[in-house]
Order: structure tokens, then sequence, then C-alpha cells
């Protein structure tokens, strides 16, 4: 193995930070609007406690050689309790098959920041974990050359042992276990030459797959413990409703049920806090909901009864349709829209969606001696922490959250209301065990969902069909509405996630974004913003392209413009993903790259049958780069199948390419959900879907055939960018652009459902 | 009082008859692979087979299992060696996880009626099992490798 130095300071612990961009978990701590107030902090240093790379808090060697390694973050498919632990193994040179993992439970201090969402894992961890490995790898040389009684430089780590060169003696990990604990961290640390990585960079299967496909892998629905009772909750149906009386005379009757309380909501903004409603607490699931059924509730809906989706889309769009707030401006976009020879115009609708995980929100808790303890499917064990410990009157040191497999997450599991009330209800019952079952219409019903939107966008094209206005407008409610009243405008994160950081080199560009209120709770969902933003800007270049009577792809490049580092500043894009703009920067060259090489790969161009069409579509998010080629077929009945989808990613440097596959495969069945079927829908404030029948997703037939992912591969020098999240903006735009390339047909709402049928 | 057998163990239920088989497995007997998704047979992630067949447990109420022998995924193979288990090894079928036990069990059922199941025949057999992470490339291919004996 050659070894590069590096020198590496020990980093001191941020504690409690809190800066521009960390938004999405510095909420718990301050209102909106001193978030946006501090001096910028970058990557995980932006992030509550930053990172900690100390090998004995993530790293312990038992007597036998089996290596542990601490997972600090949440598994929710990723594959990050395979991606993280990885690094640590690889720069250690642990052998992968004599690893186990230990998931760690919410401490923040200890473990850094631990919130697990933004895709943020790898570009987060990979430098920490490297240093974790490197030290912990050096402890043993260490430890070994003393045993041997040679100097230091004459041994070296290899597969699960230390080697002394000249004597080919060897020491396993095991045997030096002890003695390298013992040592004390090194100070100066040499990584590994990454030509050298054993692991980093290939395929490996992930750590859980055997406990996946027997039924052990455990998850929040799956707790057990000795003497647990099992709680299901009627919650307001209206955002912001209240109990006015309940009769459970009737649920009380029901064999098994044991109590019922009720508990306390927290009025809008409701933050994590859960909504209220009467729990029925029995000795199992079924019985608890055969109570919950008996109850006999008299609700006050509160103000948020008004909302009904089909008059608030009518909102939205007259909202569009005036001048908004200014939040981009170069140039002069007006004046050159109104001397334009050829101008083009489109408005786009994108529904509510549910996260709808496969596995509902579930929490158990257990109160002991004024102490509580967790087991949940969360993806921010600190934060559930801080959140239980608020409710309860508790200090968070009382408070212990053991963090399960989730079981989907798409942001749903960053908001803990679930586990409050679990340890609320354990509350109530004396401190024993309770789990909290969320049903599926409990979960569909009382979601944090995907905005609702309309994004109208206008633009200008010379004689020659060249850009040179683009204005656009942007509406939706703002997830910044569940911490803050009042809040009328997207947050700066939002506006940032494809309408301001649009990328194209269009010399006059104005972005508005138009007034929008609230009346349900709006959350992370998967690719957040970025998703009806992408769909508009990029539905919107294939219909530029049209006007100009040019190839969507090559327009496509036209648009982009030469390569360039678009000028955040100038174009006010107020957040980076949380990172620096001088090390992520947007960068069009790479964004030209991925669309050049889906061309390619996916043969664009290539000859297709009658009623099937090519679309493209190209999206920077979580600092990487999407594009994708999807073929679409529309018979004559109008039924939409989709053959073949290709999907490059520039992800900077990756770990575990098989689950960067992974990653994007799922990501192209996600966007064909919510570009065909899916739409969470508003009636007396109430949502109307139940259950999978009405809120629909895309099934095994109904999927795209075959999704081939092309990765760019990228050396250790490209910082890494998220994975999880940037695959689903551009699908349903490269979708809606094949459907208009096979039949001439514009879909410019969704989900697409009938639309084709004619 | 209900006899069954779970996974080749007789088993007696004196509970309320109509309660689901799922409820049954995974809150008296703790055996949680089989996971609860919807409630309404609508997602596949219940899936068990009574007698070999596929049967969504969250709808088979506890007095229609008198009698009858039920498998769960726990009882699939008794070292999760399923021929379906290992093909979904082989494709690194799961992200998640959680609607996996479902979708297994139904292949397995989909494998034992047709050796050899067309796209159609997955697509048919497999529609009713929804993966919200999106694997569904990688069980068409899992099935049709099992269904090869690879």
């Amino acid at each position: 193995m050659t070894a590069i130095l590096e020198n590496v300071s020990r980093r001191k612990l941020l504690q409690g930070a809190v800066a521009l961009g960390g938004l999405v978990v510095a909420v718990r701590l301050l209102p909106v609007k001193h978030v946006f107030a501090q001096a910028p902090k970058y990557g995980a240093d932006g992030m509550p406690h930053g990172t900690v790379n100390d090998p004995k808090v993530f790293v312990s060697i038992d007597k036998d050689g089996t290596v542990s390694i601490v997972c600090h973050r949440s598994e929710m498919g990723q594959g990050v309790r395979t991606g993280v632990p990885l690094i640590l193994a690889d720069e250690m040179e642990a052998d992968w098959s004599r690893v186990r993992i230990v998931q760690a439970q919410g401490d923040e201090v200890k473990y850094g920041n631990q919130d697990t969402d933004g895709s943020r894992s790898t570009r987060h961890y990979l430098k920490p974990m490297r240093e974790c490995g490197a030290a912990m790898r050096m402890m043993l040389e260490a430890a070994a050359a003393k045993k041997l009684n040679v100097p230091v430089g004459e041994v070296e780590a290899r597969n699960h042992e230390v080697v002394h060169k000249a004597s080919g003696r060897k020491l396993g990990y095991g045997d030096l276990a002890a003695d390298a604990a013992a040592l004390p961290v090194p100070k100066e640390l040499k990584l590994k030459d990454p030509a050298a990585f054993r692991y980093i960079g290939k395929d490996t299967p992930i750590i859980d797959l055997v406990d996946m496909t027997t039924g052990r892998a455990k998850y929040g629905q799956d707790t057990v413990l000795p003497g647990m009772k099992f709680a299901v909750i009627a919650r307001p149906p209206v955002y912001g409703g209240k109990v006015v009386s309940v009769d459970s005379a009737e649920a009380m009757k029901v064999p098994g049920v044991e109590k019922i309380v009720q508990i306390e909501g927290t009025p809008p903004p409701s933050t994590f806090q859960p909504l209220g409603g009467v729990a029925v607490i029995a000795r199992n699931t079924y019985a608890a909901m055969k109570g919950r059924e008996a109850l006999k509730i008299v609700w006050d809906d509160g103000p948020n009864k008004v909302y009904e989706s089909k008059d608030y889309r009518g909102k939205l769009e007259a909202s569009a349709r005036k001048d908004g707030k200014v939040v981009r401006n170069e140039g002069d976009a007006n004046g050159a829209l109104a001397k334009a020879a050829k101008k083009v115009e489109a408005e786009y609708y994108l529904p509510h969606f549910a996260h709808a995980t496969m596995e509902p929100p579930a929490a158990t808790a257990r109160i002991q001696d004024g102490k509580c303890e967790i087991w949940a499917c969360v993806q921010s064990p600190q934060g559930t922490r801080d959140t239980v410990a608020k409710r309860l009157g508790l200090s968070a040191d009382n408070v212990t959250v053991n963090v399960t497999l989730l079981g989907g997450g798409f942001g749903r599991k960053s908001k803990p209301d679930f586990a409050v009330e679990a340890a609320l209800l354990s509350r109530e019952i004396g401190g024993a065990p309770v789990k909290v079952v969320w049903t599926r219409t409990d979960d569909l019903h009382h979601g944090y969902y995907h905005t609702v939107s309309v994004e109208r966008i206008e633009a200008g094209l010379d004689a020659a069909g060249k850009p040179v206005a683009w204005k656009h407008r942007t509406v939706a409610p703002s997830i910044a509405s569940i911490f803050a009243p009042n809040v009328k405008n997207e947050a700066p994160f939002e506006l940032s996630m494809g309408a301001v950081d649009m990328p194209f080199a269009i010399p006059n560009i104005r972005v508005e974004n138009g007034d929008a209120e609230a009346h349900t709770r709006i959350g992370w969902f998967r690719s957040v913003s970025n998703i009806p933003h992408a769909f508009a800007v990029q539905s919107f270049a294939a219909e530029m392209a049209h006007a100009a009577g040019k190839d969507p792809k090559d327009y496509l490049l036209e648009l982009i413009g030469p390569a360039r580092m678009v000028d955040q500043a100038k174009a006010g894009v107020g957040w980076n993903y949380g990172e620096d703009p001088n090390l992520y920067p947007i960068d069009t060259a790479r964004l030209r790259r991925v669309v050049e090489l889906v061309a390619e790969k996916g043969e664009w161009g290539r000859k297709l049958p009658a009623r099937h069409g090519l679309g493209i579509a190209v999206h920077r998010s979580f600092v990487s780069y999407v594009a994708a080629v999807v073929e679409a077929a529309v018979d004559e009945k109008g039924n939409l199948t989709v053959p073949r989808v290709d999907i490059a990613i520039d992800c900077g440097f990756f770990v575990n390419p098989e689950r960067v596959r992974a990653q994007l495969e799922g990501a192209c069945v996600m966007g064909m959900s919510l570009a065909l079927k899916s739409e969470i829908t508003f009636k007396d404030g109430r949502v109307v879907q139940n259950n999978f029948d009405t809120f629909e997703v895309a099934r095994i037939n109904e999927a795209p055939r075959e999704t081939r992912v092309h990765i760019v591969p990228a050396n250790i020098a490209v910082p890494p960018g998220g994975v999880g999240e940037p695959g689903v903006p551009p699908f349903a735009p490269a979708l809606c652009n094949a459907i208009f390339a096979a039949t001439g047909k514009r879909i410019r709402q969704l989900p697409i459902r009938d639309q084709l049928s004619t | 009082m209900v006899k069954l057998r779970v996974n080749g163990q007789e088993r007696t239920f004196d509970g309320d008859p109509s309660m689901p088989l799922l409820w049954y497995l995974r809150d008296e007997l703790a055996l949680t692979g089989t996971k609860f998704g919807c409630g309404e047979a609508l997602c596949g992630a219940c899936t068990v087979h009574i007698d070999g067949a596929a049967v969504r447990s969250c709808i088979t109420a506890m007095a229609d299992t008198e009698g009858r022998a039920v498998t769960t995924i726990e009882g699939l193979d008794p070292n999760g060696n399923h021929p379906m288990q290992k093909a979904w090894r082989n494709a690194g079928v799961p992200q998640c996880g959680y609607c996996q036990s479902g979708q297994i069990m139904q292949a397995a059922a989909l494998l034992a009626e047709k050796s050899n199941p067309s796209d159609e025949d997955i697509d048919s057999a497999m529609a009713g099992n929804i993966c919200r992470c999106g694997t569904y490339q990688r069980i068409r291919t899992a099935i049709k490798a099992a269904a090869k004996g690879a």
C-alpha cells in the first residue's frame, strides 16, 4: 500500500452550530428568520454538531478480530449502513466480511450530525470516516510494531492484519485490538492512496441483505418489548383542528381496549409536534384499531376547513398571473419579452404528494425513573430526542432514541411527531412501553405533504430561435409555514432548488415568487422543490425547442450555453444545498456532460416504432447533475408505457456504485409514480385519499421496463454530491417531453392519469 | 378456538375471530417479518402462504385459518435459502427492504405455480405488491434468475 501524507488537524466539535442552509435541522433550534442571519458555514460544518472523526467513537475490535463500526446515519434504503462504514473499513484495511455494523443511538455531541436527509451522508462523511479509518489503521500498525519490536515504518496494515514487510511476520487485528485501543489517536494522519482502495468505488452488496430477505430486519413497526401496549390515534382531520367532545363508551367495550386518552395538539405552526387527538391503547393493534372505529368524536375543524384543492389551484394560478416578489433579475426580461420575435408561454401545475413510505410511521416509547427511551424509524434521532424532551419537559440527556431500520423515509421520517405521540402515551399509562402504529390512512391523512404549485414561464426568442428572455413565476406554499406564522413565500432554500439557480445562458432573466398560504403541513419530500421547478423548466426547454423548430437535445445544450460557472451571487442563489459555492459551483460543463452522455448511451434520435417518442431533461440538485432520456409509448387508447430509460449522473466521487445505480433506478419509479398517478387533494380541509386505491403509486407493470444507469467516473478530487434525491427531478419532464414526441400532446399538469385518453 | 399451523408449528388462538392473521402473526407470535403496509390488500406487504397459495394476511380473518397451514417469510426456508431468496440477494433487490418479505412470498408462490414465468406472468402476479423504493426491475431479474435455477 502506498500512502500519501496529508496534514489533518483534529476538528473541533461544533456544538449547536446553526448556519445558512442549515434550515433542515436548524429550525428545531431557532425560528426561521434567524437561520439566515448567521455567518455562512458550509458542508458538515454548517450542520448542528458538525462531524466527529474520532476512531474511538466509531470503531472497536474484538479479540476474535470482529470489527464493529458505528453507523450514525439512518438507513432508509439508500444503503447508508453499507456505504458510510465501508469508507472507514477501507481506510483501516479491515476485511469487510469481518465487519459488523452497530446502529448509533441519537447523540450528536458524540457522533456529529445525524440528520439523514438532503442527500448528505457521503458528502459530509467521506472525509471524517476516512480519518477515523486511517487513525485506527495507524494505531494498529503502531501496536504491531511495538509487539514485534521493529520500527513502525517497517510494518504495514493489509486486509485485517499487520505485516512486517522484511520478515513476513503477521499479527491479526484481533491480536492487536487491546494494545491499539490503548494508544492515543495520532494527530497526523496518512490517508490511503485512492488507487489502493479495496472497496470504495467498487460494488458492495448491502450489509442488511440477508436480514431483509429472511424477515429478520427490524423496522419501527416491528418493535416488541415485554408488556408492550399498542395504540392508534384519531387525529384531527383538518390541520389545526381540535377535539370538542369525545364519547368513548362503545370503544371501551371492545375486547382488548384498555385506555382512551386525549392528546393535546400543537396549534399551527405545529413544527414537529403531534397534531393531537384521541388515542386508544390496547392489548394488540387490531383491538386498538377497532376501538378507534367505535369512538364518537366531535371536532372543531378551525380555519383550515376552507382548504379545497380545486379552489386553491385557482388561487395559485391567479397569483402566478400577476407580478410577484422579484427573486432574480438580470438584464431586462420584461423589455426583451416585449421586443422578442417570438414568445412562448406555459403554465404548469403539480399537486401535493404524500411520501407513502411502505412502512407507515411507528414508534415505541417507555418511561422509567424519569428517563424516556424511544425505538423508532426516524431520520433524525437527535431531533427526535430534542423534540420529545421538549414536549415531556425532560432534559435531552434523559431521552434515549434507538434507531430501527426505516421502511422508506423520503423526508417523512425527518419529522418525529409520531415518536412524541408514543412518549406522551407511555407517560399516560405510568411509563409502560407503548407502540404507536400509524395505519396507511393515518399516513395519507396526516402527512407533511410535498407542496402544491403553479409554475408559469414566458420566454422570448429572436428571429433565429435563440432565447433572449426568460421570466418564471413560481407559486407554492412553503415548508417554512410549519415553523412560523403568516409565511406566504417560498424560502430561499426552496427557490434555490431549480428556480433561482436556473442555469441557462439567457441575457435577460427574471424570476418572481407569488404569494401562497399554507393550509396543511408542508414538508420535505425526496427532491423537494426541485420537482416542480425542474418539471416546469425542463418541460419548457422542450417547448422552446419546438417553437424554435430545433432538436430538443441540441436546443437544451444551446440553452445551457458554454462551459462556465454560473455566478450564484449575481443570480441571487440563497442556498447551495448548504455547500460552499466555490467547492460546489453550478458547473455548466458538468451539466452539458451528463446531457451528452445520456444522449449517447440512450441513443438519442434512435429509430422507434410509431407512437413511441424520446424525451430528454437535465437538472442539477443536491450538488449532483442528472440527465435522463425516456422512451414513452402511447397506444391508440392512450395507455402509456415506458419501455426504456437511460439516466446519467455526475455525483462527483462515489463510494458504492451498486447503490448509486439502485437509487437512480428507484428514482425513475418514484418519478413515474408522481408523473402518472399520485395526487393528494383536499376537500373541506380533509385529505380525500384513504389508501393505495386512491393514492396510487406505480406498480411493477407500470414502472419503466428497463432503466440503464450511467455514472460519470470521478476521482477523489471531485467532492461527492448527493445521490438519493437528484435522480427524481429530471424524470417527469423527460417523460412528458417523450409523450410530446410520441403524440404531439403536451402535458402541463401532473399527474397524467387519463389526460392521454382521447 | 382456532387451530392452525404456523411455519410447521401447531397453534391455537382463542381471541377475536375477526382479527386479521397479520396482527396475530405480528402482535401475538412476534413474527414481524410479515409487514403491515395498507390493511386492505392493496400493497402486498403482508403476503404469506396459506396451504401454499399467496394470501394477504391483513384481510384474512383468524376464523378462516382453521385447520390451515400458514407459512411466513421466517418459515419459507429453514436457512433463508429458498431459490427466490437466493436470487433476490444475487440481484441485490432490496433498498429499504420493508416490502421485500411480501414480494418474495408472492414471487415464491408464482414460481411454484409457473416454473418459467413470462414478463406478463410476472406483471400479473406481482402487480399487487407495491415497492415505493422502486426495486421492480431487480425483482423481475430475480424472478427470472430463480426460474432458471441460477
